[in-house]
């Protein structure tokens, strides 16, 4: 292997990585049955999102990719706040938090 | 050196997010979330943006965390059921995110060979890190307005949390 490789990782490594977080995200989406571990599961690919992001911000010396970011983790972290307090009053009227359980606006 | 960072925490991130879906109680898939979380922290520094990793922990694994793990123990969330699932999940959405991935991955690695103009090079270590003075230089003139809406946003965030949160019956 070239040892100049040893120093330096192509940052299409990094925005595959990305890739592979997102599908793992919409993955847990999809199989999870409990409501709060699919919220986790958006948390996962807003985190992938980010990643990528900030690569691309490296890669074009961007320091606004950066702020982007920077504006998502604060719309998670309001999100969040939003989506755990509407599970907690979906748990407090239905005692359950099974998705399948949850279906009052399903077709 | 930075090869063998990258690969540890890229390892540790898949890993988290591995378990995250194999783990049945949502305080596994919390915590695992948490690893992910940190490790894309120590990705972060790696491309630069200390700033970034640092606000990660804090905001992400700290706070965010912290609330999702409150809420698990507070509803005292038990074993997940294993249910079918929806059908239509697995017919279109596992191989959408199958198209989806190999889409993304040839992509990458094509940009990645051919096209200099995308300017996608290596990341060393020695690149130079984005310092909290320029982004606050950026965040405080030219997105002053988007960042002043975030204020907003997060305000009306807390009051519609404790809105929804709050007992019903009392006014």
């Amino acid at each position: 292997m070239n040892p100049a490789l040893w120093h330096e990782v192509p940052s299409s490594w990094y925005l595959i990585l990305s890739a592979m977080l997102f599908s793992l995200g919409v993955i847990g989406f999809l199989i999870k049955r409990t409501l709060i571990t699919v919220f986790m599961s958006i948390e996962l690919m807003l985190n992938a999102v980010n990643l990528s992001f900030v690569t691309f911000a490296h890669d074009w010396h961007a320091v606004k990719g950066q702020i982007f970011v920077f504006f998502v983790m604060m719309v998670a972290a309001a999100e969040a706040a939003v989506g755990l307090a509407i599970i907690i009053s979906i748990y407090r009227s239905r005692a359950t938090l099974n998705v399948d359980q949850v279906d009052l606006m399903k077709l | 050196m930075h090869l063998i960072l990258f690969l540890i925490f890229a390892g540790f991130c898949l890993a988290g997010a591995i378990n995250l879906l194999m783990q049945t109680h949502p305080i596994n898939s919390a915590l695992s979330l948490i690893v992910v979380m940190s490790s894309l922290a120590v990705l972060y520094l790696l491309l630069g943006a200390e700033f970034l990793a640092i606000a990660q922990i804090i905001v992400y694994a700290g706070a965010v965390m912290v609330l999702f793990t409150f809420v698990v123990m507070l509803l005292n969330v038990g074993e997940e059921e294993k249910t079918h699932g929806s059908k239509i999940a697995k017919i279109v959405g596992f191989p959408a995110i199958f198209v989806f991935f190999s889409i993304a991955t040839t992509v990458l690695l094509e940009a990645q060979r051919h096209l200099d103009s995308l300017k996608m090079g290596g990341i060393r270590l020695s690149d130079a890190m984005t310092t909290l003075r320029e982004l606050s230089q950026v965040l405080f003139t030219d997105m002053l307005l988007p960042f002043e809406l975030t204020s907003v946003l997060v305000l009306i965030a807390i009051l519609g949390a404790v809105a929804l949160a709050r007992k019903e019956g009392h006014s």
